[in-house]
């Protein structure tokens, strides 16, 4: 019986010829992977198991990514202990102020991932990885702990729910709409458990970020991992990126399915989530309809915060400046996002626009610091989750969308498509 | 893996970890304080029912232990006396937390098992055979199998004394 790719790389990772759903695996890792806030709970683990040494220094990435630059003096200090372990054990992967990015892009930009790893990190948006044809998934501390010190994890192989998309996008559509409003459609337990394989001609069509934003959501649905069958452009992307050997995994023509869910595209609008679950998806011009006004815009995040994002954002700020009502954010994934995105001459139309570009950073997305909200405010977000109090105040809105939609947004005032800007949108806020 | 007892039984689906252990306890760490709270606000008397019946097996509805992350949960129901859960599913963070903490637990997919077994039925959980015995009612149904290394886990007391045990014979 034909097997998906994600069981052919979990039975690949326990020396098995064959798996299937619901059985448990004691799996080794490719890679394992945690952050300032994760590792320091991971690495009191580690030394509980008392191996003294961590089971390879190559397989190990710890990325001080939310807090930083240090926003104050406890994550300082939980920077400064994962700082001291990464040196003591030479981590090679270890990514601190000045070369760090966020995670879930900094990973896979750096070829830290191969397609048909198994990779495991103390962190639920792990599952962005699956864009590469690799098994990826978020777990607790104390599983990274483990792993850090043997190279294992146990899993329960999941079922796989096949989603299946065609039709050509329209304008302005992405990535991101379509994995808005798949889980609109499946809710947010409506891959419990499951692995989410993302195919079919949209797809094969679709960009890699564009890819990489639908796996990092599948987690919203509730998805163990998203995953998607290497192809071409997969090949092109890793290409000068990873300089070690790999194995490409992809599903069987007869692998079994719990389910297949068709997605025709071709009428699909761009998405917005309302408040305050990702799966209130609407379509756009139900949303622009509504007129409503924002007070904070946030582009960027492991979510959106590639080069291909901030093109598209500054694309639409172009000449065009922030509605003076409007406060807006731009996190840029990685360090090499921003040195692109300054040669392209991005930063100066965003910054020239009136945005606020920061260093790349979690920042406001998990409510850190560098753009929390204040009561009652609202904000639309290219970040992954709208749940209360996720920005700041309990009392606050967030508003998940495209980095085209957010853009729009930024200079209208309120929610909007790119299509309802007027060509020279006339704004009088002062430089 | 063989487990006997008699059991308890909440017949409630998407029992939440507020319900399993209150946040206002969780100031505490030590297991044995945690117990003495179980399950308080779903049953203020669980404790004293459980003695009652001489129960040490769990028995709920679906999406058991939905809610936070808290490892706090798991630790409750293992010092309360709890040698295992049998539940038709489990929400996705309490089973990871429960297997590392070292809670035996079990999934049930035969809706017969639960409308069979009464609080204070003799029940046997066989952990390699796959299969649960409501001995009081004389039926036996089919239990998610186990295999050895998850036995190991619970058994030794959970995922770090697994690992420094692995780690001691060098696997
Ligand atoms: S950007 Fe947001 S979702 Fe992504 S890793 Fe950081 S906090 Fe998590």
């Amino acid at each position: 019986m034909g097997m998906t790719i994600a069981e052919q790389i979990l039975a690949a990772k326990c020396g098995r010829t064959s798996i299937g759903p619901g059985e448990f695996v004691l799996a080794s890792v490719d890679v394992a992977l945690a952050n300032d806030i994760t590792a320091p709970l991971a690495i009191k683990t580690f030394e509980q198991v008392g191996t003294g040494k961590v089971f390879d220094e190559n397989k190990i990435a710890l990325v001080l990514d939310h807090f930083t630059p240090n926003k104050d003096i406890a994550s300082a200090n939980q920077s400064k202990f994962v700082r001291e372990f990464a040196r003591k054990h030479k981590i090679v992967h270890f990514w601190d102020t000045g070369t760090v990015g966020i995670e879930h892009c900094l990973l896979p930009e750096q070829g830290i991932v191969a397609p048909g790893d198994l990779v495991v990190g103390a962190d639920s948006h792990t599952c962005t990885y699956g864009a590469l044809g690799a098994f990826a998934t978020g777990m607790g501390s104390t599983d990274l702990g483990v792993a850090f010190a043997l190279g294992k994890a146990w899993l329960k192989v999941p079922e796989t729910i096949k989603f299946v998309y065609s039709g050509e996008l329209r304008p302005w559509v992405s990535g991101k709409d379509l994995i808005l409003h798949t889980i609109g459609e499946i809710g947010v337990e409506g891959a419990n458990y499951k692995a989410m394989e993302f195919t079919g001609p949209t797809i094969d069509a679709l960009d890699m970020a564009g890819r990489f934003t639908m796996c990092n959501m599948a987690i919203e649905a509730g998805g163990k991992a998203g995953i998607m069958n290497p192809d071409k452009k997969t090949e092109e992307y890793i290409k000068g990126r990873v300089s070690r050997e790999y194995k490409v995994y992809k599903s069987d023509p007869d692998a079994v399915y719990s389910d297949t869910i068709e997605v025709d595209c071709s009428h699909l609008e761009p998405q917005v989530s309302f408040p305050h679950l990702p799966s209130n998806a609407k379509p756009i011009s139900e949303v622009s309809a509504m007129r409503i006004p924002v007070d904070q815009v946030v582009i960027g995040s492991c979510t959106n915060g590639r080069i291909e994002d901030l093109r598209v954002a500054a694309g639409i700020m172009k000449g065009r400046k922030v509605h003076e009502g409007v406060r807006c954010v731009v996190l840029p994934g990685t360090q090499r996002v921003s040195l692109e995105a300054i040669k392209e001459g991005l930063f100066e139309t965003l910054v020239g626009a009136n945005c606020a570009v920061t260093t790349p950073t979690c920042g406001p997305c998990l409510g850190g610091h560098s753009g929390i909200l204040a009561k009652g405010e609202r904000a639309v977000s290219t970040t992954n989750r709208n749940f209360i109090g996720r920005m700041g105040d309990t009392s606050s809105e967030i508003y998940l969308a495209s980095p085209a939609i957010a853009a729009a947004t930024a200079v209208k005032g309120y929610i909007c498509s790119p299509d309802d800007l007027e060509t020279t949108t006339k704004v009088a806020r002062k430089q | 893996m063989i487990i006997e007892g008699k059991a308890i039984v909440y017949d409630r689906d998407n029992i939440n970890t507020d319900e399993i252990i209150p946040a206002r306890y969780l100031s505490t760490s030590d297991p044995d304080q945690l117990a003495i709270h179980c399950m308080e606000d779903l049953d203020k008397d669980f404790l004293e029912n459980k003695k009652a019946l001489a129960a040490d097996i769990l028995v709920t509805g679906s999406n058991m232990g939905c809610g936070s992350s808290r490892e706090h949960a798991p630790i409750a129901i293992k010092h309360a006396g709890i040698k295992a859960v049998v539940a038709p599913s489990y929400a996705r963070i309490f089973f990871r937390n429960a297997i590392n903490t070292g809670l035996a637990i079990f999934e049930c997919k035969d809706p017969g098992f639960f409308e069979c077994v009464k609080n204070g039925h003799a029940l046997r959980l066989d952990a390699d055979g796959g299969f649960i015995e409501d001995a009081s009612a004389g039926r036996r149904f089919e239990i998610q199998k186990m295999p050895p290394f998850l036995q190991e886990i619970i058994g030794i007391g959970g995922l770090v004394p697994f690992a420094r045990a692995l780690s001691k014979r060098g696997e």
